[in-house]
């Protein structure tokens, strides 16, 4: 940076939480992203928090349209993108009277003042100026004027007042970036590359950045700048990624490792359409991507490619999941390799699209008709979503079985730093395709391995030819079976070969002492507040452990017996209580609950709170 | 082909799988049945390239009765998982087999956008107009005022033309032909292969058990003659015991006209299957008995894209660009170092 003397006090911090909320249409989203980027790339560890209305442009100024984006950046390791901000970037009053209550108290507050204007006011229920009513005394105010700084930032570019105005997300980024220390050289690389092609664009936004930047170097009102150092992190090459992003590349790395070429059948859906867009980029792997015309024509495509020998994956989110259930179903039957996403969001119906929640658990375990039992596999946090689709690839074809990958909203757009693995670290995943068979004997398509897995064969062997479908199969022959007997054993044999999953996943490990009063058991994108706040609580003397399931169905062998060491056990999650539900039944543990179902993921103080309640008991 | 070891004839037996056929005795599949393994053999395609897909459905027990690959998927969306199939395997044959409800009600969607895609597979649909494996309800091609177990006062709603709705969704191959015209069916069955596209084909398929006789118009040795027409490209529309009568066009509409007494064949409408715009085989599609001959036969076979093979030019062009590498896909764009 240009900034060679330093005018200002210089604040080190070991982590910042910053947030910035605006209208939908304000920019707020690409303004995150980039002190996202650029934090990682000055090599905190970071974690985000994208939030944004179901409506893509809600009439403008109202409480309805409000996004917003919240980073943490630390120099320590970190999990979540943190209960409450340090500093709030409010584009208008809507956003402010919205976001207010997660700013903690003496934080930085910085509101456009050019958006409190009468109707602005009045749109977000403010009947006076909040900026000059002395009610926000409590914090460190910075009213800017940053609709007229912009506007005269770029002034001369030949650019209407509509054109000048979008780029008062970069005056709001320039100013954060100042006070947090951060370069803007990557931003800059971010606007060459976007805006390249319309020179007056790129330039205006530069200007717009700078002008934000050199706003806080210049202005009395900003007394100091805060520095957050480099993280710990262990050695390598990192780069930052979504939890959609990563899922992805674990789909393609699967089909690598295991010599397949990935088919992907999807109809887009929030929050899962990403990974459609992610994939469609990745032609030169071979990946064939299928916008199907519906969720059910989606898996139907997937299970066609996975009969031809392909790696079939579908992902939605859950009102697509139920539309697919009938297909699942079907691949349950014809014991066919199957990978479904669900992205969770807040349900039920159409629910909450653009909110995170973990209530379809027991839509994966039981949404089906009949005994159709499914492995489950759950993503923790945005980069774990890579290693979980490797996992959930492994399970599906060493057991010829569909299996869930469980993700949801809030990790799939979240984002955190990611060690870029060593290729050849990665599973190499073994398919076996039985070959021709030349001398005549009948192929038996359901004769099973020492799993109870079937071969499978795929079309093109000559020898080998079969017919699957969705009636009952007769043991071993696979022909259509009604005999009760046949039944029943093809019932009690679909069972254990889920059951014997179990063999091949690792022993469940507890975080923290491997006995004593209270064991937190979590699951999926709440591992992050969960695990920060057992460790907390912890550090406040509560005696207290943590285990984290990401197998959950079948669930891991040691996982009873860990149970039994422990009085008590505390099931945070974001339903009313599914997670909770499986365990009760399986191994007749009193659980105890902790249930939050508002579109929101736990904050790291509810999770302590409720940990000291307990213990204190 | 003639220097390479010769390959083996392949004959219906070789078709033929070891399961008992399960349709009621009289049914029109075992006839739609023997002439595919008729034509099967005529292709060039060994069995283990053969894939049947079906639905859910009296028609969709078909592919057990066939000893190629196949899956009896669920109902309605058999264009679906054929879809799939061919898109990741272009190498192999794909047949949907469906029937009246299963492409046109429950799969509709997947049929219509299956076409569209003009995927190189063959859908035959055995049209019988009645659901019979659950026994009798009226079907979306039933006719008006028919009397079922679930329409006891008469169907009430305006039956779908199978046809229409397959050139309303640019078909590219669009045929007909009748369970018991055995030689019609396969020469029909055997266009319908060797159509590069989508090729959809309706078969008048008599339920003898739920709605028997409902193209009695159409095969009874009396009447068939007036009341259906051969198509041949190229040649006009003639039909009648002694092709007397043929279709002339008057204004935007088909009139039936008697031969002879001033009208010739010159004056007829000549059929075109490869009309690039779909307007001729529409017209010929809407005609229906009693005012009109039903044609049986090919009403379009037209050029266009297939999905799967530009999906495997949109594939090979990235990977002419540089091969997939997980390493530098990792690496890619932002990263630092952490020492």
């Amino acid at each position: 940076m240009a900034t060679t003397t330093r005018s200002k006090q210089l604040v080190e911090l070991d982590a910042a939480t910053v947030r910035f909320c605006g209208d939908s249409g304000d920019g707020m989203q690409l303004a995150g992203t980039q002190l996202t980027n650029t934090s990682a790339l000055a090599g905190n560890d970071i974690a985000t928090f994208p939030d944004f209305p179901a409506e893509i442009r809600a009439p403008r100024g109202t409480k309805a349209g409000v996004s917003g984006f919240q980073i943490r950046f630390a120099s320590t390791e970190i999990f979540t993108p943190g209960d409450q901000v340090d500093a709030l970037v409010a584009m208008n009053p809507a956003a402010l009277a919205t976001n207010l209550c997660d700013l903690m108290p003496g934080g930085i507050l910085v509101a456009n003042s050019d958006a409190f204007d009468d109707k602005g006011l009045a749109q977000a229920g403010y009947t006076t100026n909040p900026l000059e009513d002395g009610s926000l005394e409590s914090y460190q105010l910075f009213p800017v004027e940053m609709t007229k700084l912009t506007r005269a930032a770029v002034d001369g570019l030949g650019l209407g007042q509509k054109e000048s105005d979008r780029c008062r997300n970069f005056f709001a980024m320039g100013l954060t970036f100042w006070l947090y220390d951060r370069s803007l050289e990557p931003t800059l690389r971010y606007i060459d590359a976007k805006f390249g092609k319309m020179p007056a664009v790129a330039e205006a936004n530069r200007r717009a950045l700078k002008a934000g930047y050199n706003f806080g170097e210049t202005t009395d009102a900003m007394a100091s700048q805060y520095r957050v150092s480099k993280a710990e992190l262990a050695p390598g090459l990192y780069r930052n990624i979504t939890g959609n992003q990563a899922l992805a590349w674990g789909l393609v790395s699967a089909a690598v490792r295991s010599n397949c070429e990935l088919f992907f059948g999807s109809y887009p859906i929030t929050p899962a359409s990403d990974i459609l867009h992610e994939l469609v980029r990745h032609k030169n792997f071979g990946v064939r991507t299928f916008q199907a015309e519906d969720e059910i024509a989606a898996v139907c495509s997937a299970i066609g490619a996975a009969f031809s020998g392909s790696m079939g994956v579908t992902a939605s989110s859950g009102p697509g999941i139920a539309l697919k259930t009938e297909a699942i179903g079907l691949a349950v039957m014809t014991e066919l390799p199957l990978v479904v996403v669900n992205v969770q969001r807040g349900g039920p119906s159409t629910g909450l699209p653009t909110k995170t929640e973990q209530a379809d658990l027991l839509q994966a375990m039981f949404g089906r008709n009949g005994e159709c039992p499914c492995p489950i596999v759950a993503a923790r946090s945005p980069a774990d979503c890579f290693n979980a689709a490797l996992d959930a690839w492994q399970i599906a074809v060493r057991y010829m079985t569909p299996v869930f990958l469980l993700t949801d909203g809030y990790i799939a757009n979240g984002a955190e730093p990611w060690q870029v693995p060593d290729v050849d670290s990665l599973p190499q995943i073994e398919v076996k395709h039985p070959p021709a068979n030349e001398n005549g004997e009948p192929f038996m398509p359901y004769a099973r391995d020492e799993r109870l897995s079937r071969p499978w064969a795929i079309p093109g062997t000559p020898g080998l030819m079969h017919r699957l479908g969705g009636l009952e199969k007769q043991d071993v022959t696979g022909n259509v079976n009604y005999e009760p007997a046949n039944h029943q054993h093809m019932i009690d044999t679909r069972a254990k070969k889920v059951a014997n999953v179990a063999a091949d996943i690792p022993p469940q490990e507890v975080e923290g002492p491997a006995s004593g009063k209270l064991l937190v058991i979590s699951w999926g994108g709440t591992y992050g507040a969960c695990a920060t706040g057992v460790r907390e609580a912890r550090r406040r003397g509560a005696n207290v452990s943590h285990t984290h399931l990401r197998f959950l169905n079948p669930f891991p062998s040691n996982l009873a017996e860990i149970i039994g060491r422990f009085d008590k056990v505390l099931v945070p999650e974001l339903n009313s209580g599914q997670l909770r539900m499986l365990l009760r039944s399986k191994f007749l543990v009193d659980a105890i609950g902790l249930n939050k179902v508002q579109g929101k993921p736990f904050a790291v103080g509810e999770i302590v709170e409720k940990i000291e309640q307990i213990v204190k008991d | 082909m003639s220097t390479e070891t010769a390959l083996p004839v392949l004959t219906p037996g070789d078709f033929a799988s070891d399961q008992e056929v399960r349709w009621c005795p009289g049914c029109g599949d075992y006839s739609i049945l023997a002439q595919m393994k008729k034509v099967l053999p005529t292709l060039g395609v060994p069995p283990e390239k053969t894939v049947f897909i079906s639905g859910i459905g009296c028609s969709s027990r078909f592919p057990y009765y066939v000893n190629t690959y196949g899956m009896h998927s669920i109902h309605g969306r058999a264009p679906a998982v054929a879809s799939g199939l061919k898109i990741a395997r272009p190498d192999l044959s794909v047949w949907v087999i469906t029937g009246d409800g299963d492409a046109l009600s429950i799969g509709g969607n997947h049929l219509m956008h299956a076409i569209r895609r003009n995927l190189n597979i063959n859908i035959v649909l055995f049209n019988n107009r009645i659901y019979g494996l659950t026994k009798g309800q009226y079907s979306p091609t039933s006719v008006l005022g028919q009397v079922t177990k679930s329409t006891p006062a008469g169907a009430i709603d305006t039956p779908l033309r199978p046809l229409c709705v397959a050139i309303g969704c640019e078909a590219t191959f669009v045929a007909r032909s009748i369970d018991v015209n055995i030689k019609h069916l396969a020469a029909t069955l055997k266009r319908a292969a060797e159509h590069v596209g989508t090729s959809f084909v309706e078969v008048y398929q008599n339920c003898n058990v739920f709605n028997d006789g409902a193209f009695e118009y159409a095969t009874g040795r009396d009447v068939k003659a007036d009341s259906t027409l051969t198509l041949e490209n190229g040649k006009p529309l003639i039909f009648g015991k002694n092709r007397d009568k043929g279709i002339r066009l008057n204004g935007m509409n088909p009139e039936v006209v008697e031969l002879g007494k001033g009208i010739s064949e010159d004056d007829l409408l000549f059929h075109d299957e490869k009309a690039p715009e779909p307007t001729l085989a529409y017209l010929l599609s809407r005609m229906s008995y009693p005012e009109f001959p039903e044609p049986i036969g090919v009403f379009r076979d037209i050029d266009a894209p297939r999905y799967e093979e530009v999906l495997g030019d949109q594939i090979a062009a990235a990977q002419q660009r540089g091969k997939g590498d997980l390493q530098s896909l990792f690496s890619s764009g932002e990263t630092w170092v952490v020492q």
